[in-house]
């Protein structure tokens, strides 16, 4: 391999480092300015809207409200048609279902007229009592979507008069008679939070009709065909009227997978033919789009006395807030990715449901729902190991799956069993304990009175795709010249596929990168994607580039041929260029492209490729914490994190290991600073940074990532995905670290020092270790 | 109101609002390297230079830069690309919104500290924030930009 | 959103001071960074910026500290640096980054009384007076008491009594407010020790400072001024800690700041 495996930089990274203005409010020209009132309360009927006021104030051009928008209910959920997600959103509602919700359209020439008119539209509303505990949101009397017109394109498990968006159920074996024959049981409830996504560029879109009439969007998206689908069904119009292009994006983490705002300016610029643009602030951002699913999961481990795990049983209930984007998806995929590890046992079980409440949505966040299982699971399974006085890495090399190895879900729930293809886990548990110094550390040691240091760890897996389901296509062009056009609908979002995908089509097309052009997304010219989310882009797109550029080579192969006169099987493809198997004759790329655009070839090349996988293998990864606990105020100075990694072939692997330490330090946050506090009323109080506190450089320790690659025989090169399982193992490793300094095992997210206190020494004392 | 500001080393006047803040003018003015990226002065994203000083410019009104010099990273080309280098060199880039902020500080860094520590180095970049890069490839970055050990 | 209808960079603080009393809605910029967090109406945007109020000057006696010194020049002033074992630079050292503390001043911050403050809670400890225009001299204990209406602070006078000093804090992220911040200081006999964010503004902890100045500082007696200020001191809930963790860990704070004035 000569380019892929390299650590090149990315295409765009000097461009968008120096300050190049690429990105959506970059590009915005004379558009008017959308402000959107918002509901005050958690759950309210609009009685009346008096706009007349408003509309007076200079500069506003149009207040629209619930009575002015089609009545057809959408998703703003960024999935493949159809979407498993309900149909339970209008653009504007009479009800609104969260603090924050929409009530009112505000367009105006300049944000200054906007915020003044708002202030002068009267609102009566009709103040409902909301349900915020998702805990008994279940069965509660009162009923977030009374509605009769929400739509579900499947059976998902919705009892909507119950407030259950959806439930799932698996079980193999008899779970209740094992536990009775374990040995040992664990049992333990653990509760992780909404965390936020906080990509540094807040939503943003602006819309404009163009020549033949149609609406074009330009948003800063993962999805852009999904925002396409999105847009007609919310319009009511066809999706063939409808443009979506992508600029840069300033980061997305899953939170630009659901479209959560495009449909403003979409039906602002439909209704009026005028262009008009949203930009979310910082508290937008945070309090009125979307965010992980707050979830409660109940885990409980049955294992004999050697530790070998017999039984599994896990329960989710999964907080999806107001409105059900991505709820019936996203806890299954606490099972999906932690039952498949330990697939020894004898039995095992996941029930779970996902309910509506009177808060921000959830939706998908790196790790969707892989992410809150592994803080349960493993976190139990550190729980066994303590019980059973056995080391932790001793039980997981007993319980791990291996090469070969099936389980029922491990490429996801629609999937037959198949076995799992590659991995190198053990490796990187092998790797990380040595990194970590575990052997001389473990379990802790005692820095002074008050100082104590612990090590933990924990091991998580992701998939690569949705499998079944993602299906992505890529083309490449041979230009005019000797350069390539490479096509996709994948998202770079700062990760970097613009700059890999382009390696993989140089690598099978032997040249050099500069000499491929990389054009995503626009929906007019793309080819379909799904778009960047569920770790699919490497390998889903990836492997559709590989099919376009051996599509084109071959297709090169044949007319280099040609041209110099020989049989396609005389001649041997080297450096980009066709040569005669003896290597006498030959032909460039720059004169096979001009003979083919001229009156002589009138044959432009076109590669196509489309791939869809019927399996999702995993990466694998091992994390381990060194804390510091200062028992006296419970604070946790984190001291390493080391994280070693199999996502098969590195593509790249300096933007793998930025990948890694980025997705570790969110998982920091996750595990130790990002609270989500709502209060007693239903509003979010954490909608700054200054009170939703992401890790800072000072916050995060030493972080320490190697990789050790196995080969992925159905992946592009070998690989496996990397984008989301990286987020997985800080939170239950360092709670594990936190337990083996001071012996208290903190069951919620964050782990706050008040809480180490608290579940520490309420009279003052720390368990005896 | 206008004012007279020296952007860039060159002498402009703006036309600015008593209540606007500068990194409004100044995005109005077409120096869109200026990012917005949270409205409470804490994560970095606006940073210029106000008399050589890093400031956020989200939350100094427009008004203080009467008779000021303005430094945008537009005003610090080559320096910049350099800096960049040593970023994309090691992936810490990423999505680029905070980079220009970032290099802001950076370069501010490179003239008031000498012979910075790696702790020095975190302790004056702790004002911006990044949710991509986890932060240590930026401090690989730095100190190999800065050939601090 | 704040809004600012008219801007004015008076000449001399007595013109401030009667712009400021013309009318309810003129406003003193001090940085402009807090203000620009609430929707305040401001008719006349005061800016003291011509009044060369942003010096940090040392005398025989005094450490006189302008208005509209930044918490930059504070963190790296050369004497406020060593002064009083540096505890004012430490204080106000991880608000937020560099960029924000070149912008935020002295002078609101101490007007402003902020309860979270870091910077204050450091100020008490030392001996130290405000200078306002209208009220005068006043020592900082009594300003935090009373605060002031429709003055202008014009600086803070801290008197180089030669205490010694200590400042700690708890923060969960570094970048955070802090959840606690205690300072204590020592000239000879005379203890001070002050708890702020709690989250109510910075006050000295008077029962515990008289223990301590009367007591013999063994590890015993230091633990009984740490309790005895976590008793004295009333302690709240935010959402940054709760009153029951507060008064927790304000002991361990304390203890630790004492035993430091101590090392
Ligand atoms: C994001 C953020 C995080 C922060 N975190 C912390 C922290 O962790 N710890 C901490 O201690 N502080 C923190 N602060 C507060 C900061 O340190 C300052 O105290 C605060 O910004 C006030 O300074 P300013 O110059 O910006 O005030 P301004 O916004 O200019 O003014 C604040 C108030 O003071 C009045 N005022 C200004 N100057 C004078 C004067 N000379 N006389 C009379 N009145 C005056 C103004 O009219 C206004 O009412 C934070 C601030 C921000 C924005």
């Amino acid at each position: 391999m000569r380019v892929v495996n390299s650590p090149v930089s990315k295409i765009d990274g000097m461009q968008i480092a120096t300050g190049a203005p690429v990105y959506t409010d970059d590009l915005v020209n004379n558009a008017l300015v959308i402000k959107l009132l918002r509901s005050p309360h958690a759950f309210a009927r609009i009685k009346s809207i008096d706009i007349e006021r408003a509309k007076k104030v200079d500069g506003v051009e149009y207040i629209f409200t619930y009575q002015d928008v089609p009545k057809k209910r959408f998703t703003v959920a960024g999935q493949s048609y159809p979407e498993p997600s309900p149909y339970d959103r209008l653009i504007l509602d009479e009800y609104v279902r969260y603090v924050g919700d929409e009530v009112a359209i505000v367009v105006a020439e300049t944000e200054k007229a906007a915020l003044k008119a708002m202030k002068f539209i009267k609102v009566e509303y009709e103040v409902l009592e909301p349900v915020l505990d998702f805990e008994t949101a279940m069965n509660h009397p009162i009923v977030v979507h009374p509605e009769d017109n929400l739509e579900v394109n499947f059976d998902i498990g919705m009892q909507k008069g119950k407030n259950i968006v959806a439930a799932y159920k698996f079980e193999v074996g008899d779970v209740e008679a094992e536990l009775k024959k374990c040995d040992t049981v664990v049992e333990e409830t653990y509760y992780s939070q909404a965390q936020a996504h906080a990509m540094m560029e807040t939503y943003r879109a602006f819309s404009y009709m163009d020549h033949n009439g149609r609406l074009n969007v330009v948003s800063s998206t993962q999805v852009p065909f999904h925002v396409r689908r999105i847009m007609a069904r919310a319009l009511d119009i066809p999706k063939s009227t409808v443009r979506i292009i992508k600029p840069r994006i300033g980061g997305g983490f899953g939170g630009k997978q659901t479209a959560v705002m495009e449909f403003f300016p979409a039906f602002v610029t439909w209704a009026t033919g005028k262009p008009a643009k949203l930009v979310y602030d910082r508290k937008e951002t945070f309090s009125c789009t979307n965010s992980r699913h707050a979830m409660r999961i109940k885990v409980k481990i049955g294992s004999d006395k050697e530790g070998n795990i017999e039984v599994i049983d896990i329960e989710a209930l999964s907080d999806t807030g107001a409105f059900g984007e991505h709820a019936s998806t996203v806890f299954p995929l606490v099972a999906e990715k932690t039952l498949p590890l330990y697939n020894r046992v004898k039995a095992s079980r996941f029930e779970g449901q996902a309910v509506y409440t009177n808060k921000m949505p959830g939706g998908a966040l790196r790790g969707y729902g892989a992410t809150q299982g592994a803080f349960a699971v493993e976190t139990a399974i550190n729980k066994l190991a303590s019980v059973l006085k056995v080391d932790p890495i001793t039980l997981r090399e007993k319980n791990l799956i291996k090469v070969g190895e099936e389980h029922p879900i491990l490429h996801g729930a629609t999937t037959k069993p198949s076995a799992l293809t590659s991995s190198t886990l053990d490796k990187c548990i092998a790797r990380g304990k040595q990194l970590i110094n575990w052997d001389a550390k473990y379990p802790r040691e005692i820095i002074d009175d008050t100082k104590v240091r612990g090590l933990g760890m924990a091991v998580t897996m992701q998939g690569s795709g949705i499998a079944n389901i993602d299906t992505a296509s890529a083309e490449i062009k041979l230009n005019d010249d000797g350069f390539y056009t490479l096509l996709f609908g994948a998202t770079d979002m700062g990760t970097g596929c613009d700059t890999i995908l382009s390696q993989m089509a140089a690598e099978v097309l032997d040249i050099s990168m500069d000499r491929i052009i990389v054009n995503s997304c626009d929906t007019d010219i793309s080819p379909y994607d799904p778009g960047s989310y569920a770790s699919s882009t490497t390998y889903v797109t990836g492997n559709a580039v590989i099919k376009a550029a051996e599509d084109i080579r071959q297709q090169i192969i044949n007319k280099g041929a040609e041209f110099l006169g020989l049989a396609p099987k005389s001649t041997q493809f080297e450096g980009g260029i066709v040569k005669s198997s003896d290597g006498n004759k030959e032909i460039s790329l720059n004169e096979i492209a001009q003979r083919l655009s001229s009156s002589e070839g009138q044959d432009q090349l076109i590669g196509k490729g489309t791939f869809g996988s019927e399996t999702s293998p995993p990466p694998f990864i091992a994390g381990f914490a060194e804390v510091e606990v200062d028992k006296e105020t419970g604070q946790v100075d984190l001291i390493n994190y080391v994280a070693v990694i199999d996502c098969g072939t590195l593509i790249n692997p300096k933007l793998a290991r930025i990948q890694a330490e980025g997705g570790l330090v969110q998982g920091i946050g996750m595990a130790l600073f990002e609270d989500v506090i709502y209060t007693d009323k239903g509003k979010m109080a954490t909608n700054t940074f200054m009170n939703y506190k992401i890790p800072s450089r000072k916050d995060i320790g030493k972080i320490i990532v190697e990789f050790e690659p196995s080969y992925e025989p159905t992946g592009p090169f070998g690989a496996k995905s990397i984008g989301e399982i990286v987020i997985n193992t800080p939170a239950p490793a360092i709670a594990h670290a936190i337990y083996n300094a001071v012996g208290v095992f903190v069951t919620s997210l964050p782990i706050t020092p008040e809480k180490i206190l608290e579940f520490g020494h309420p009279q003052g004392a720390y368990p005896k270790l | 109101m206008k004012i007279s500001v020296t952007i860039n080393n060159k002498p402009a006047e703006f036309d600015v609002m008593p209540d606007e803040y500068l990194a409004d003018s100044l995005r109005r003015y077409g120096y869109l390297s200026i990012r917005k990226g949270c409205d409470t002065g804490s994560c970095g994203l606006c940073t210029v230079w106000l008399d050589d000083k890093p400031i956020l410019s989200c939350s100094v009104l427009s008004m203080r830069a009467m008779g000021k010099q303005i430094t945008t990273i537009e005003g610090v080309k080559e320096e910049a690309k350099e800096c960049a280098q040593y970023l994309v060199g090691e992936g810490a880039e990423q999505c680029g919104f905070c980079s220009p902020g970032l290099i802001m500080t950076i370069l501010a860094m490179k003239r008031e500290l000498v012979n910075p520590t790696e702790q020095d180095i975190v302790h004056y970049l702790n004002g911006n924030l990044c949710r991509c890069t986890g932060y240590v490839g930026q401090l690989r970055a730095v100190k190999k930009y800065l050939g601090v050990e | 959103m704040i809004t600012i209808k008219d801007y004015a960079l008076p000449d001399t603080l007595e013109e401030a001071y009667n712009l400021l009393n013309k009318k309810r809605s003129n406003t003193v910029l001090g940085g402009g960074a807090f203000l620009r967090l609430g929707s305040k109406k401001i008719g006349t945007a005061i800016d003291l910026s011509k009044l060369m109020l942003d010096a940090i000057e040392e005398t025989d006696e005094f450490i006189e500290i302008g208005a509209m010194v930044t918490f930059r020049q504070v963190e790296t002033d050369p004497v406020l640096k060593k002064f009083a074992n540096g505890i004012l630079s430490q204080a106000v050292k991880n608000i937020v980054g560099v960029q924000l503390r070149n912008i935020a001043t002295v002078g609101a911050t101490v007007y402003s009384r902020y309860g979270f403050s870091d910077f204050i809670t450091a100020l008490l400890a030392l001996d130290t007076k405000v200078l306002l225009h209208k009220r005068g001299l006043m020592r900082l204990d009594e300003f935090l008491a009373d605060g002031a209406k429709n003055d202008i602070l014009v600086k803070v006078i801290i008197n180089k009594t030669g205490r010694k000093a200590a400042f700690n804090m708890m923060r969960n992220s570094q970048s955070d407010y802090a959840i606690l911040n205690v300072a204590v200081s020592r000239l000879a006999d005379d203890w001070k020790v002050i708890i702020g964010a709690r989250p109510h503004r910075a006050a000295i902890a008077y029962e515990a400072s008289k223990y301590l100045s009367g007591s013999d500082l063994t590890g015993e007696s230091v633990q009984q001024a740490a309790t005895i200020a976590s008793k004295e001191l009333s302690f709240g809930t935010n959402i940054k800690g709760s009153r029951e963790y507060r008064r927790k860990i304000s002991t361990a704070l304390v203890k630790r700041a004492v035993l430091e004035v101590l090392a």
